[in-house]
């Protein structure tokens, strides 16, 4: 008899198991807490500041998904994963999303069974460089030392680049970007590269950071953007359109300064329908009424978390490029709202 | 009359598979069998249920794509193009060369440390017990990342040395470069295992050099051979030094000069130095750190090995005149060697899976191939490390039979 109870209870476990894989949105509703996956720190992106609080782009994006769904901007767990935990974490259902400049490829996609939801960062992949080094460009390169972290497509983007080239170099595989900058300003690696975006942020915090060049080779396409896991469609319609939110919030002008005024009605049906005023954009995604107007107002659009965090105002001094909005000439272009 | 019957013969009832002690602990082992194999197998059939709603069936395919990623040091050739499987093995032979080099270095040092630190003299056997207890109570991890940060840090940068006119051996922050030796005529290589992912070269300049090498100790014996039957004969004992000398050094010398030895020496040029061989400051720093790190424990073994010979074997062999450290390579080490190499045979595996945290330092091992790069772009994690740890398995059997072996000879046979 206590046997039989026994295995019913564990029956009753696999079975529990098995369900609670299936709606990651009602998880989070019914934990009251968004998991997600961020760096271990990296500057501008996603790092804790001086009392622990995490701030970035990247922590953007899981605010705005936390404040959309829970209607809290702080009900978020940041989860900081390196390079080769990541993927498994999410996979595990250890995260609920995974906003960690992730490059979105072909077989991470496909294979590894994620889904990306949209690219928050246009980026690719940069070389950076003691000034004393002489060099300037990265096909002088040749029998270099390069610091990499390993567990990356940058990875086996700079295989590709000297293989194509046709010259040599040594990696360096390194597990976090702390760990890369050390051996880099220590002299141990000739040049470190990652994405343009990290080696920018990266050299922000350097003592000195005049004294180190950005090669201007970029050698890839790395567009970077969060991601889910593959087959639970309603929870990756809720992070895409949260993301989509930031952006056609910012071509359409609604800031955290001007979103209470525009809340109360407007003449562009578009903005009515974000904001909740018109329309049951929110219903059809099992969230309420004020889903996105939340997301907009737990760190701003799409322009102010750029501006705030790695904007040219900041110490990363990032310039828009790619990810200015399609009316400036950047490939920043939200669907419709409708 | 007496009739004789036989006792009412017991006949078997479930209950007694319960309530009677020869059955108990029979049926109860049973049962727990029952249950835990049960247990198994849900967990294994979980497994696979969640990886197949996954939409990842286990398959080992992957291991046949092309790798895509470098590898800093590699015994065998590697390129970017060669596959998972090949990629794997240079990690392994990496993983194997660390092991190795560790056991080594960690044994000698270990069986001085355990010796001195028994010492008569104050100084030196304090100093040994400073060294046991810091090294054995850091955990070796960060041995190993605070080893790698004082070569990174406090050596010079390769670049310090342009226009400098090195020596042979150049110590940099980036490794250690040695003059490497080359055979301007050489004979080739040997190339096993075909096209296959484990192919394997060995050089034939390294089997001439080792045949010459094991001729002259030969002809060296031989001549040891006769200076004893001379001294058994006549009480005297022939001068052989020269002789012996010249039977190892000649052979040897004639297969260098015929393959046309030289050094090569490391040179500075562009970013880096060429040429030489170099020893990478991952490999310098996992090595030094293991061996030291796995010496303190090895201390404590040789130290509890002496400790275990009774004094009186001491005050025989002083009595016979020996001297002290006569006593004790003589005498008290070769009988210690029963006690020692028991708990010798699990320091050896220690270091060796201590070696899986070279990715600290990046040092590309197996955990850092198979498990690390390999397992992040194709998304495997149960087959790579199902895979890995196979593996480790696989060394860590053959070092405990290897040795296992040793310890039968040299135990104590009774009889």
């Amino acid at each position: 008899m206590k046997k039989s109870v026994f295995l019913g209870a564990l029956t009753v476990a696999g079975l529990a198991a098995g369900v609670a894989a299936a709606g990651t949105l009602d998880d989070v509703k019914a934990r009251g807490k968004l998991n997600c996956g961020v760096t271990t720190g990296l500057v501008g992106f996603a790092a804790p500041d001086a009392n622990g609080h995490w701030e970035g782009f990247d922590v953007g994006v899981c605010r705005a998904v936390a404040a959309a769904v829970l209607g809290d901007k702080d009900a978020v767990e940041f989860v900081p994963t390196t390079g080769k935990t990541r993927f498994t974490a999410l996979a595990s259902g250890e995260i609920d999303m995974l906003a960690r400049n992730t490059t979105w490829t072909f077989s991470r996609d496909v294979d590894l069974k994620f889904d990306f939801i949209g690219v928050n960062y246009y980026d690719g992949q940069g070389f950076m460089a003691p000034k004393a080094l002489g060099v300037s460009s990265a096909k002088e390169l040749d029998g270099a030392t390069v610091c990499i972290q390993t567990g990356t497509t940058t990875e086996l983007n700079l295989a590709d680049f000297f293989r194509s080239n046709n010259i040599s170099y040594e990696p360096v595989p390194i597990e976090t970007n702390a760990e890369g900058q050390q051996q880099f300003l220590a002299g141990a690696c000739d040049v470190y590269t990652t994405d343009a975006s990290g080696l920018a942020a990266t050299r922000a915090t350097f003592e000195n950071p005049g004294d180190y060049v950005v090669l201007p080779e970029i050698i890839s396409k790395e567009p970077l953007g969060p991601l889910v896991r593959h087959g639970d469609n309603e929870w990756g319609d809720v992070v895409r359109w949260s993301l989509n939110a930031l952006v056609a919030a910012e071509e359409l002008g609604i800031t955290s300064a001007n979103i209470a005024e525009l809340s109360a009605g407007t003449n562009n049906p578009e903005i009515n329908r974000i904001l909740g005023t018109e329309g049951t954009l929110g219903e059809m995604l099992g969230l309420d009424v004020d889903w996105a107007k939340r997301a907009i107002m737990a760190g701003g659009n799409y322009g102010e978390l750029f501006e705030k965090n790695i904007g040219e105002s900041t110490p990363i001094g990032l310039a828009r490029g790619l990810n200015a909005q399609w009316t400036e000439g950047g490939l920043l272009y939200a669907p419709p709202f409708r | 009359m007496t009739t004789l019957t036989d006792p009412p013969k017991e006949s078997f009832r479930l209950s007694m598979l319960i309530y009677d002690t020869r059955y108990r602990s029979m049926t109860i082992q049973v049962v727990a069998l029952i249950g835990f194999m049960l247990l198994i197998g849900w967990l294994v059939n979980n497994t696979a249920q969640n990886l197949l709603d996954l939409g990842k069936e286990p398959s080992f395919s992957f291991l046949g794509e092309a790798a895509g990623y470098d590898i800093n040091q590699r015994l065998v050739d590697y390129d970017n193009q060669n596959s998972h499987l090949r990629a794997s093995f240079v990690g392994l032979l990496n993983t194997l060369l660390v092991a190795v080099m560790g056991c080594i270095t960690a044994t000698i040092l270990g069986v001085i440390i355990g010796v001195l630190r028994l010492s008569k003299n104050w100084l030196i056997s304090k100093l040994m017990t400073v060294y046991v207890e810091t090294f054995r109570n850091v955990p070796v991890l960060l041995w190993i990342v605070f080893t790698m940060a004082i070569l990174i840090e406090t050596l010079p940068v390769p670049r310090s040395f342009k226009g400098v006119d090195v020596g042979a051996v150049v110590v940099t922050n980036r490794g250690i470069y040695v003059p490497e030796p080359l055979f301007s005529r050489s004979l080739g290589d040997i190339h096993l295992f075909g096209a296959s992912s484990f192919r394997f070269d060995i050089s034939l300049d390294l089997i001439a050099f080792l045949i010459a090498l094991a001729l002259g100790l030969f002809v060296r014996h031989k001549i040891n051979q006769r200076a004893h039957r001379i001294q058994e004969e006549t009480g005297i004992r022939p001068t052989t030094w020269y002789l012996s000398l010249a039977a190892v050094a000649v052979p040897v010398l004639v297969v260098l000069v015929t393959l046309g030895f030289y050094l090569g020496y490391p040179e500075f040029k562009g970013f880096n130095f060429r040429g030489g061989t170099h020893m990478r400051n991952s490999l310098i720093a996992l090595w030094l750190a293991l061996s030291l790190y796995t010496a303190a424990f090895i201390a404590e073994n040789v130290r509890a090995g002496i400790l275990a010979i009774s004094k009186g074997q001491t005050e025989a062999a002083a009595a016979l005149g020996l001297r002290s450290n006569r006593i004790m390579s003589l005498v008290i080490l070769p009988q210690a060697l029963r006690v020692i190499i028991p708990p010798l045979i699990s320091q050896y595996l220690n270091l060796t899976k201590n070696s899986s945290l070279a990715i600290a330092v990046g040092y590309m091992d197996l955990t850092g191939t198979l498990m690390g790069i390999t397992l992040n772009q194709t998304g495997r994690e149960l087959e790579t490390l199902l895979l890995g740890m196979l593996i480790y398995l696989l060394i860590s059997l053959s070092i405990s039979l290897v040795m296992n072996w040793y310890n039968n000879r040299v135990k104590l046979v009774e009889r």
